[in-house]
C-alpha cells in the first residue's frame, strides 16, 4: 500500500484504499458515523446529510458517504459543527409527520392530541409499530433533539394498507430515498420512485399507483430497508405482544434452490417475522415466498397425530398403532411379493439428514434400489 | 452449478435458458438484473417474454422443443467464424471432431425453419457468446423437462466448452435447482442408481463399503426403478407399496388421470408429511411429521453449498420427526436404527460420502461449505472442473435435434408448457395456507397471446376448458403480453384445475424426466 494513502479521522490514523469513502474508511476502523440514507451495496446519493463530518481546509462540512477519502485529509467526525448539523437535520426529519414515539418532547396538553390523531389515523393503538426499531428515534436519542418550539404538520396522503404484506406510512416517511435504491439497484424491480416535488415529495409506485396495481412483487427488501416506521409488515401491526420477549433463529429458507439465510422472530413458539440475513448467499434479500409464506408452519390445518385408514376412512391412531402396521404390512409384502416390489419416495423438501436415512432404509431394510425424489418432476 | 450464485454477476455475458427466473429464483435471478445494471450482456432464451426479457439485450423465442437446433445453430455460427477456444478444446477436452461433422448442417436458415428464430439473431447471438471473456449459462426446467432433456443439457455443455467458458469465475453451466433442497436429495443418494455423492450401487467397492459402515450384507446391486417406472408398473399392477416422504406426486406428477389410478392399485400407501395432501388422503397409513422450523439438519442450495437448519418452534401435537419415523419402521422391521441427534446422522453421512468427508457442524455454524470437501482442512470448492472435468476430459457429444413426442395437429392446435409463478411452490401445500400469497394468487389462470384470445373469441378472465389426449381442466383466461401466439401457459402448483391433468408421461430415455414442457392442446369456452 503506498504511504500516501493515510487519512487522519479523531487524531488517529487509518490507511484506505483508493476510492473509499470517509464513511467507509471510519465503519471499517469502528468509528460511528451516524447515517439514513446510505445503502450498501448502491450509490451514496448524500439525500439525508446526516452523515456530515468536518474535514480540515473544506468550506464546509462534508457527506462522508459521497466524499473519497484523500491522502492527508484531516477529519473530524463529531465536532461542535457537526453536531449542530446533525441536530438540524434529525429536528427537521422528527417534526415533520407523525413520529409519535414519545421522544418529541411536547408540551403535555399538545403531546395529548397530536398522539390521539395519530393512534386515529394509524387506527394502531399503541405508539409508533417500529418504537425501539428506528434510526431516527435513536438518533434524536442520541443527540438530545427536542422539538418543541416547531409546527406540527400534518401528513400529505394517507396510509396505504390494501396488499397483504406491506404497510406504506407516508406520514412517517423522511424521504431517505433508501427504499427507492434496494428496489431500483438491489433487487432491480424498479417499481417505485421518487414522485412530485418539493413539500409534496411522495415516493410512489409506478405512477403513483397502489403497490398491489404496481410492478411490485413484495420482496420486502424496501421494508427492511426502510429505517423509520414508513415501510412497516403488516404482520407488525398485528402483533399484539411486540413488546414480550423475542428469539431470533437463523436458518435456511425451505423453498426454493437459492437456499437464502433467514432469520426468524419467533415469540410464543410462533414465527412473527422473517427477514433476510445478512449472509452468503443471499446478503439480505429474500422474495415474497421466503419472508411472508411463513403461515403454513402454525397453520391448524398441520397434521399433529398419525391417521390409519378403517373402513375407507381415515383415522386417528397412536404412533405405535401406525408404526406396527407399516413394519408388519412391509415385511409381508417383501416376503410375499419381493423387495423390489416396493419403493420409497423421498423428498427434496426435507433435510439431507432425513434423506440419507431414507435411502439407507430402503437399502438396507427394504433391500431394494427403489428410492428416488421428484426433483425430475 | 458449476460455479457460484455470486459468481454469476461477475460474467461478461450471461445466457439464461429455460429458466423463469423472477418467478423460480427470485434472489437469484436479482444478481443477474444487477449484472445488467454493471453493462453487462444478459441474453435470455425462452417461449415466453418472460419478465427476465425486459433486462435483457436479446431475447431470442424457440418455438418448444427446439433448443437442440438453437445450441447446434450458434456452435456453427462460432466455428464458421473461427471463434472457439482452440487451446481449451485441445487441451481439457474430447470428441470435437464428431461435433464438427455433426454442426455443419445447422446453418442460421436450417435453425431459423427448426425453431423459429431469425438467422441474424442467432448469428449475433453465437458473436456475444463467444467474444465474451467469461460467458455463464443458466438453465432450468424449460430445459431439463423434455423427452430430449438430457441431451439439451449436452448441448448447453457443448456450447460452453467450445468457447473455453467452463472451469473458470464467471462461466459455468449453470442448472437452477428448483426446490430448497433437490441437491441434497440428489447427493445423499435419494436416486434409484446411487448411494450418496453419486456412487454407483452396482460398483462392488461401493456396495462393500456401505455393508460395512451399516454393518449389514446383501445390499441389492441392481439399480432400482426411477418414480415414473414405479408408477407404470403400479398401473399394471406390478408394484405393491409405496413409503412417501414429504411428496405430493398426485399434482406433481404428469398425466395424474393415469397417476391417480397406478396408487390407487398399490396394495399399501404410506405417505409422511406435515399436511393432508391429496397424496395423504387416499394413503392406506398417514405420519404427521416437522416442518423445516421445527427441525435440525442441512441443506444443500443450488450451489452445493452445504448450509444449516435450526429448530426454531415446536412441532404441533404428535408429529416427529422425519428420519426418526423410518428409523423406528426400520427397527420395527427388525433392522435397528437409532440415532441420538440429525448431527450424528451427519457424521455417518462424512464416512461413507467422499465430497462431504470434510464438512461437519462446527465448520458451518456460521456459513455454508460449497462440496466437494473430502477433508476438515479443505475450503470447500466454489467453482467446478478448474483444473480437470471429474472424467478427465470434458465430452463433447454430438447430438441431432429431434422434434417433442407430441405437436400441435388440427385437433389440438395449441402447444401447452407448464411452470410455476411467484407466488405460489410446487404444489401448493405450503404456499396456499397463507392468506396473503393466496390473494396475490387466488386460482390457475391459462395464460394466452392477445391474437389467440382473438382468435378463440374468449375474453380476459372468462373460464375455459382446456383439453389434451389425456384429460380436461377448467381454469380462468389471462390475456397477457408474456405469451406467444400459439403457445399457452399454465402453472401446475393448482390441484383444483391441476395442469398435470393435460401433460404428457413421455420420459427422457435417460433421466426418465417426463416432457412437462411441452404437449398439444386445444381450448374452448367452458361449456
Ligand atoms: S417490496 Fe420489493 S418490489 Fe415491492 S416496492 Fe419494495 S423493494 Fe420494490
Ligand atoms: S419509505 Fe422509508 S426508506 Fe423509503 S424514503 Fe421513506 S423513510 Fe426512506
Ligand atoms: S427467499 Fe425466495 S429466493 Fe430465497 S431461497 Fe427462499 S424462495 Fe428462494
Amino acid at each position: 500500500m503506498s504511504k500516501e494513502n493515510i487519512i487522519t479521522i479523531d487524531n488517529k490514523q487509518f490507511t484506505f484504499e483508493p476510492g473509499e469513502t470517509i464513511l467507509e474508511v471510519a465503519q471499517k476502523n469502528n468509528i460511528f458515523i451516524p447515517t439514513l440514507c446510505h445503502l450498501k451495496g448502491a450509490t451514496p446519493t448524500g439525500a439525508c446529510r446526516v452523515c456530515v463530518v468536518e474535514v480540515k481546509g473544506a468550506r464546509d462540512i462534508v457527506p462522508s458517504c459521497s466524499t473519497p477519502a484523500s491522502p492527508g485529509m484531516l477529519v473530524r467526525s463529531e465536532s461542535p459543527a457537526v453536531i449542530k448539523a446533525r441536530k438540524n437535520i434529525i429536528q427537521l426529519m422528527l417534526a415533520s409527520g407523525h413520529h409519535n414515539c414519545a421522544i418529541r418532547d411536547f408540551e403535555p396538553d399538545d403531546w395529548t392530541s397530536f398522539h390521539l390523531k395519530v393512534l386515529k389515523d394509524d387506527n394502531y393503538n399503541e405508539l409508533c409499530p417500529v418504537w425501539g426499531d428506528c434510526r431516527l428515534q435513536d438518533l434524536a436519542y442520541r443527540y438530545q433533539v427536542t422539538t418543541k418550539a416547531l409546527p406540527l404538520s400534518a401528513p400529505n396522503y394517507p396510509m396505504e394498507t390494501v396488499n397483504p404484506f406491506i404497510i406504506r406510512d407516508f406520514s412517517r416517511c423522511i424521504l431517505c430515498g433508501r427504499c427507492v435504491q434496494a428496489c431500483r439497484e438491489i433487487q432491480v424491480n424498479n417499481a417505485i420512485d421518487f414522485g412530485y416535488r418539493g413539500a409534496k415529495a411522495k415516493i410512489v409506485a409506478g405512477t403513483d399507483v397502489l403497490l398491489k396495481d404496481s410492478d411490485c412483487v413484495f420482496c420486502g427488501e424496501c421494508v427492511q430497508v426502510c429505517p423509520v416506521g414508513a415501510l412497516v409488515p403488516k404482520e407488525t401491526f398485528q402483533n399484539k405482544r411486540r413488546f414480550e420477549k423475542t428469539e431470533k433463529v437463523r436458518t435456511t429458507c425451505s423453498y426454493c434452490g437459492v437456499g437464502c439465510q433467514i432469520d426468524l422472530t419467533v415469540q410464543n413458539n410462533k414465527i412473527v417475522q422473517i427477514n433476510g440475513a445478512e449472509a452468503e448467499p443471499n446478503h439480505g434479500s429474500l422474495c415474497v415466498k421466503g419472508r411472508y409464506g411463513y403461515d403454513f408452519v402454525a397453520s391448524k390445518d398441520r397434521l399433529t397425530t398419525p391417521l390409519i385408514r378403517k373402513d375407507g376412512n381415515l383415522e386417528e391412531a397412536t404412533w405405535d398403532e401406525a408404526l406396527n402396521l407399516v413394519a408388519t404390512k412391509f415385511a409381508d409384502i417383501k416376503a410375499k411379493h419381493g423387495a423390489d416390489t416396493m419403493g420409497v419416495l423421498t423428498s427434496a423438501r426435507v433435510t439431507n439428514e432425513d434423506n440419507y436415512i431414507a435411502q439407507k432404509f430402503t437399502r438396507a431394510v427394504l433391500q431394494t434400489n427403489n428410492i428416488d425424489h421428484c426433483a425430475r418432476l | 452449478m458449476t460455479n457460484t450464485i455470486a459468481d454469476i454477476e461477475t460474467a461478461d455475458v450471461i445466457l439464461v435458458t429455460g429458466s423463469n427466473t423472477t418467478e423460480n429464483h427470485p434472489v437469484l435471478s436479482a444478481f443477474i438484473k444487477r449484472a445488467t445494471l454493471k453493462d453487462k450482456t444478459l441474453i435470455v432464451v425462452d417461449p415466453r417474454k418472460i419478465k427476465l426479457t425486459e433486462h435483457a439485450q436479446k431475447w431470442l423465442r424457440p418455438q418448444l422443443g427446439t433448443d437442440i437446433a438453437w445450441i447446434n445453430g450458434l456452435m456453427h455460427v462460432i466455428i464458421k467464424e473461427d471463434l472457439h477456444d482452440k487451446e481449451f478444446i485441445n487441451n481439457r477436452t474430447e470428441g470435437f471432431d464428431q461435433v464438427l461433422e455433426i454442426i455443419k448442417k445447422y446453418t442460421p436458415t436450417y435453425v431459423e425453419d427448426i425453431t423459429g428464430i431469425p438467422a441474424n439473431d442467432i448469428i449475433e447471438t453465437a458473436r456475444l457468446f463467444a467474444k465474451a471473456d467469461k460467458a455463464s449459462i443458466c438453465y432450468c426446467m424449460g430445459i431439463t423437462q423434455h423427452t430430449c432433456g438430457t441431451d439439451n443439457v449436452k448441448s448447453l455443455a457443448n456450447l460452453s466448452m467450445l468457447c473455453g467458458h467452463l472451469g473458470k469465475a464467471g462461466g459455468g453451466v449453470n442448472p437452477l435447482r428448483g426446490q430448497n433442497n433437490v441437491q441434497g436429495a440428489c447427493d445423499m443418494g435419494g436416486l434409484p442408481n446411487v448411494f450418496t455423492a453419486y456412487q454407483k450401487v452396482d460398483d462392488p467397492s461401493a456396495i462393500k463399503k456401505y455393508e460395512t459402515v451399516w454393518g449389514v450384507t446383501g445390499l441389492s446391486n441392481k439399480p432400482g426403478l426411477p418414480v415414473t417406472e414405479m408408477i407404470h408398473k403400479a398401473e399394471q399392477g406390478n408394484f405393491k407399496s409405496l413409503y412417501i416422504i414429504g411428496e405430493n406426486p398426485l399434482v406433481s406428477d404428469p398425466d395424474l388421470n393415469h397417476a391417480e389410478k397406478a396408487f390407487k392399485n398399490l396394495e399399501f400407501l404410506v405417505v409422511q408429511d406435515i399436511f393432508l395432501t391429496e397424496t395423504a388422503q387416499i394413503a392406506d397409513v398417514v405420519l404427521p411429521s416437522f416442518c423445516f422450523a421445527e427441525k435440525d439438519g442441512t441443506f444443500s442450495n443450488t450451489e452445493r453449498r452445504v448450509q444449516r437448519v435450526r429448530k426454531a418452534v415446536e412441532a404441533p401435537g404428535f408429529a416427529r420427526e422425519d428420519w426418526e419415523i423410518t428409523c423406528e419402521i426400520a427397527t420395527r422391521m427388525g433392522t435397528p436404527m437409532h440415532y441420538g441427534s440429525p448431527s450424528e446422522i451427519f457424521e455417518e453421512i462424512r464416512k461413507v460420502t467422499p465430497s462431504y468427508a470434510g464438512i461437519n457442524w462446527n465448520r458451518i455454524e456460521n456459513g455454508g461449505i460449497h462440496w466437494p470437501c473430502p477433508t476438515v482442512d479443505h475450503p470447500g470448492t466454489p467453482i467446478l472442473h478448474t483444473a480437470q472435468f471429474t472424467r478427465g476430459k470434458g465430452l463433447f457429444h454430438a447430438i441431432e435435434h429431434q422434434p417433442p413426442a407430441e405437436l400441435p395437429d388440427a385437433e389440438y392446435p395449441f402447444m401447452l408448457t407448464t411452470g410455476r409463478i411467484l407466488y405460489h411452490y410446487h404444489t401448493g401445500s405450503m404456499t396456499m395456507k397463507s392468506e396473503g400469497l393466496n390473494s396475490l394468487s387466488p386460482e390457475c389462470f391459462v395464460e394466452i397471446s392477445p391474437n389467440d384470445a382473438a382468435k378463440l373469441d374468449i375474453n380476459n378472465g372468462e373460464m375455459v376448458d382446456v383439453f389434451s389426449r389425456r384429460g380436461k381442466i377448467k381454469a380462468k383466461l389471462a390475456i397477457s403480453s408474456k405469451a406467444v401466439d400459439g403457445t399457452i401457459f399454465i402453472p401446475f402448483h393448482f390441484a383444483k384445475a391441476a395442469a398435470n391433468r393435460l401433460t404428457n408421461a413421455k420420459l427422457d430415455p435417460v433421466a426418465k424426466i417426463p416432457e412437462f414442457k411441452v404437449c398439444a392442446i386445444t381450448i374452448q369456452k367452458a361449456a
